[in-house]
């Protein structure tokens, strides 16, 4: 397989990507989960920097796991109180040291474009591992991936993208990235409070993508085969009052789906807080934990693509 | 008043024209003009123009400004004109134009974007999507910026 320049790339939005190049990670994807032993030495030698200014247990356990699985090694900022952060180093000095002890930097910051000016600063590709709530390339790659896996396709299926759009830098990166394909509708669903931000809604006006807001999920459930839920972001409220009128708005029970498609599958990014009832978990449309366990695949392809092309 | 000139003419320098009333000043800041730079430099504010009415005028003695330098100020003075004069003569004269990409001069609206954290060594940088209405997208942050946006912060300080 050829590498559609992916090599030696920096991943700061799912937009860096065409379609044909995010098929190409999809198909190596496949095989890795297929011929899991052909990759194992791949990345034999390379270092990886995890550099996660914020939480994270899926995005940075599935990295660390994803270039073990390939033959390399990593390297953990760890907790930013136990580092140098804590007595006032700035970010870029930071990235210069990960730069020079590791081949490849994937971060995740609190603070808006961190990831751009990281790649701006350091020689070695940079992943975007989510800036606050802008952007989560990865985390839309691996939703993609799960849809074409458990569709069979994303062209031609109605997704409806629901939650916090607002603050949600997953549900953002996902909405972008569905415009990369033709899905036959996008439906957003989120209290008007948490509705997409005015730079997302401006590229879906740009693209011309077919594409609904509203409030009332009811809107557009029966005809969904998607139907993408996401957390609130209580941590990115600036105001906690503005935090408490959203509280449990939404809700996705086994009465929610009484008149859903019969093969209508739920995705998460996760973590979920209640978002979703648990006796959705045990139905056969949710998919999240698959999902999730995707994520490594799909992190693994990745990796091997951009260090190896 | 009568038609004489307020301020002579330069002999070696650049004149900007047609800067809306009242922006002389913030035209200087953007081009970074504080006075210590040793130039003469004139300003004249509120004089009667027939294409705006009144309208503003800044000319600098000794100094040539390069497009790319004054293209800046097209953010707030779509409508100035840079002469360059030499001998006395206008040997060029030509409209600003906004340029595709702004680097400095505008802080980000977003407080949380990279470039509004101090102790980082990094400039504001937009992209300018559209010219008329001006829009721009912060680089970093994707951020957008409208021209309110943009006079609110260039023009009231």
């Amino acid at each position: 397989m050829g590498n559609l320049g992916f090599k030696g790339r920096d991943v700061i939005s799912i937009l860096d990507f065409t379609r044909e190049e995010l098929e190409h990670l999809f198909r190596v994807a496949d095989d890795i989960r297929a011929n899991p032993v052909k990759y194992s030495g791949e990345l034999r030698g390379c270092i990886l920097a995890a550099a996660f200014f914020e939480p994270s247990t899926r995005t940075r356990l599935s990295f660390q796991s994803a270039v073990l699985r390939l033959g390399g090694s990593y390297i953990d900022l760890g907790e930013t109180s136990r580092s140098s952060i804590a007595k006032g180093e700035n970010i870029a000095d930071t990235i210069r040291m990960l730069d020079a002890y590791a081949d490849i930097i994937v971060i995740r910051h609190k603070v808006e474009g961190t990831a751009k000016f990281a790649a701006e600063i350091a020689e070695s590709p940079v992943i975007n591992a989510g800036d606050g709530k802008k952007h989560h390339p990865t985390q839309a790659m691996i939703d993609l991936y799960s849809i074409r896996t458990f569709k069979g396709k994303i062209d031609g299926l109605s997704v409806a993208v629901m939650g916090d759009l607002k603050y949600g830098r997953a549900a953002a990166s996902l909405i972008l990235g569905l415009t990369l394909f033709r899905p036959k509708n996008i439906c957003l669903v989120s209290p008007p409070e948490l509705q997409i931000r005015p730079e997302v809604r401006d590229y879906l006006e740009h693209v011309k993508v077919n594409y609904v807001e509203t409030s009332k999920l009811e809107d557009c459930i029966s005809d969904l085969d998607v139907l993408y839920v996401t957390r609130i972001q209580k941590e990115r409220f600036p105001d906690p009052s503005e935090y408490e009128k959203v509280r449990g708005s939404y809700r996705i029970t086994l009465e929610t789906l009484k008149n859903v498609k019969d093969d209508l599958i739920i995705l998460h990014p996760l973590p979920k807080v209640g978002e979703i009832d648990l006796e959705v978990d045990k139905t056969k449309h949710a998919k999240y934990f698959e999902q999730a366990a995707l994520g490594v695949s799909i992190r693994m392809a990745l990796l091997k693509l951009i260090v190896r092309g | 008043m009568g038609r004489e000139l307020l301020v002579r003419k330069i002999r070696e320098g650049t004149v900007i024209d047609h800067i809306p009333a009242g922006r002389a000043l913030t035209v200087l800041k953007i081009l970074g003009l504080t006075g210590e730079e040793g130039f003469t430099i004139a300003v004249v504010m509120n004089v009667e123009s027939r294409k705006l009415g009144k309208k503003d005028i800044v000319k600098i003695e000794g100094k040539f400004l390069k497009p790319a330098e004054v293209d800046k100020i097209a953010l707030i003075a779509p409508s100035a004109t840079i002469n360059i004069v030499r001998n006395y003569e206008v040997e060029t004269k030509r409209q600003v134009e906004i340029p595709d990409e702004i680097v400095g001069i505008l802080r980000c609206i977003n407080p949380n974007c990279i470039t509004n954290k101090s102790g980082e060594p990094v400039s504001s940088a937009f992209r300018v999507v559209s010219k008329k209405p001006l829009k721009l997208v912060c680089k970093y942050c994707d951020e957008i910026m409208t021209e309110r946006d943009v006079l609110d912060q260039l023009v009231s300080t």
